[in-house]
């Protein structure tokens, strides 16, 4: 695992990875702030906002900020999260990769079909949970709809907050399970090795080119 | 405290366990308001704004009796005045007050996501606790009748007390105590349901033949009643629902979501853990690095 000197490919760049964690930051902030006004038994969590006022106050703005932030993960990282062929194969052979098999599993380049799913899910479920969120946030908005329209929202806001926040705790899970994936995203370098092992297709890519990543030179 | 430390709730909202309801030993309440006998004079509104301390802002007349031409944050009850013809040409002066209903089962605080921010006492009125309230709107979106309002200035909801601090030590609300002509009556629920029966039966020798109370099952019934000469159309009456309910949306957000949400996000949790515990952490193995090196350097000597 350590790789004390030894060789690093670039997985993620600077840029893409300040821009992640200010996602993750939001995401996390407007999760506990969310649940708290969704359910009594979490209320409580408010407090760490100030209470249910500033929580309720808050909430919108962070999910402004991540809707820009998340923006800007579309724009860095759509192109090596298109859909192809390979991840239908990956997905057929999941039970090998959820045992740690990974011999036999299609080669797969930059990002495999799970993470492409998380991907996809959160440029979905973001657009959908700010647009809903506008329509509920009762201090701006609430004249330019009916009552009727705010209800359907915000039953719509919570139904996409919840696969949300289930679709993260797959990403955040799969982050801690595959080793070395933490580090690609706080360091942004992971090992030849990790990278063979994992995304084959994508150092394959790499050596061709001779690039130190995360794409392919030319 | 701002609820004056009541011990006769049976509801409150936010609170998955039983509220303090040990002085829960009290009549259920309700104001009737006979519709069939008001003249319109506002002096209901003008007792109110008196009682409770209210002054909305002096609007621009609009054309209509309406005044103001809508419930806000200082504004809890509304004369609302409607202009009908009946089938036969006759123009009918209809006048309702409008203000919070008081629903036996209701919306506002079922959506409510702050504990004991709206609250339900045994004799039925449904009090806001303004010190709990966060001013998220969801109060609105659960109200059938299209009652609170949110302040834009302190973001707290407001609607009609039913003068809770009155009722409370044996008076009757403001509102019912101005009445000149008897409107606006105020009593148990049994004897207010009683009298308006009476009175049905009076205006229906009259001629008005679908003459009836409005007291909706929908919302388990209301703590403030309407007597109304055409029971059988209740939304001529300026947009009284017909049959008002607690939307489904409301429902299932509130209901079926809740318990099913945590349980995902959670089940989801364990089988991540679950996941680590039977097939653990997926490590990079030296065999990996060496295949990735020869890669990367097919020129370079195995080592």
């Amino acid at each position: 695992m350590s790789n004390p000197g030894g060789e690093k490919l670039i997985r993620n760049t600077t840029a893409a990875r300040i821009n992640h964690w200010i996602t993750g930051g939001c995401f996390v902030l407007l999760m506990v702030s969310g649940l708290s006004m969704f359910h009594p038994m979490l209320f409580f969590l408010s407090s760490l906002f100030g209470g249910g006022e500033w929580t309720r106050a808050v909430h919108p703005w962070i999910g402004c900020l991540l809707l820009v932030s998340y923006a800007g993960l579309i724009v860095q990282f759509w192109r090596d999260n298109l859909w192809n062929w390979v991840d239908i194969a990956w997905m057929a052979a999941i039970r090998r990769v959820l045992a740690n098999e990974e011999e036999g599993v299609p080669e797969v380049p930059r990002f495999n079909a799970g993470q492409k799913f998380v991907f996809w899910s959160m440029a979905l479920l973001v657009p959908v949970l700010f647009s809903t969120g506008i329509v509920i946030w009762d201090v701006y908005f609430s004249p330019y709809t009916t009552i009727e329209q705010q209800r359907i929202a915000v039953l719509i806001h919570s139904l996409a907050a919840v696969a949300a926040i289930i679709i993260w705790i797959i990403h955040v899970y799969a982050a801690i399970w595959v080793r070395g994936s933490v580090r690609a995203m706080t360091q942004g370098y992971v090992t030849p090795g990790w990278a063979w092992r994992h995304h084959r297709k994508w150092l394959r890519s790499l050596a061709a080119t001779n690039s130190p990543g995360p794409r392919p030179r030319g | 405290m701002a609820d004056l430390q009541s011990q006769d709730y049976i509801r409150r909202s936010a609170t998955t366990m039983t509220p303090p309801s040990a002085r829960a030993h009290e009549q259920e309440v309700a104001k009737l308001i006979d519709v069939s006998r008001c003249i319109g004079c506002k002096a209901c509104q003008s007792a109110c704004m008196e009682w409770n301390d209210l002054r909305p802002e002096i609007g621009h007349f609009e054309g209509s009796y309406d005044n103001p031409m809508d419930l806000g944050p200082h504004v809890w009850t509304l004369m609302r005045f409607n202009e009908w013809e009946d089938e036969k040409g006759n123009l009918e002066w209809l006048i309702r007050k409008d203000g919070c209903m008081h629903c036996e089962d209701p919306g506002c605080l079922k959506a409510c996501p702050s504990p004991g921010a709206i609250v339900q006492y045994a004799n039925g009125i449904v009090d806001f606790i303004s010190e709990n309230c966060i001013g998220c709107g969801y109060c609105v979106k659960g109200c059938p009748f299209d009652i609170p309002r949110i302040s834009p200035v302190d973001h707290k909801s407001y609607k009609c007390t039913l003068c809770s601090d009155r009722v409370e030590v044996g008076l009757e609300p403001a509102c019912v105590k101005a009445c000149p002509t008897g409107a606006i009556m105020f009593g148990s629920k049994s004897d207010m349901t009683e009298w308006a029966g009476e009175r049905i039966v009076d205006l229906k020798e009259r001629g008005f033949a679908n003459a009836g109370l409005y007291d909706p099952p929908g919302v388990s019934g209301t703590h403030v009643m309407y007597v109304l000469h055409h029971a059988d159309r209740p939304s001529i009456y300026a947009g009284l629902p017909d049959n008002p309910r607690i939307s489904a949306f409301i429902g299932v957000w509130k209901g079926l979501l809740k318990p099913l949400a945590l349980a995902g996000i959670a089940a989801t949790a364990v089988a991540g853990f679950l996941h680590w515990v039977v097939a653990g952490p997926n490590e990079v193995q030296p065999e990996d690095e060496a295949a990735a090196r020869k890669l990367l350097h097919p020129a370079d000597k195995p080592r």
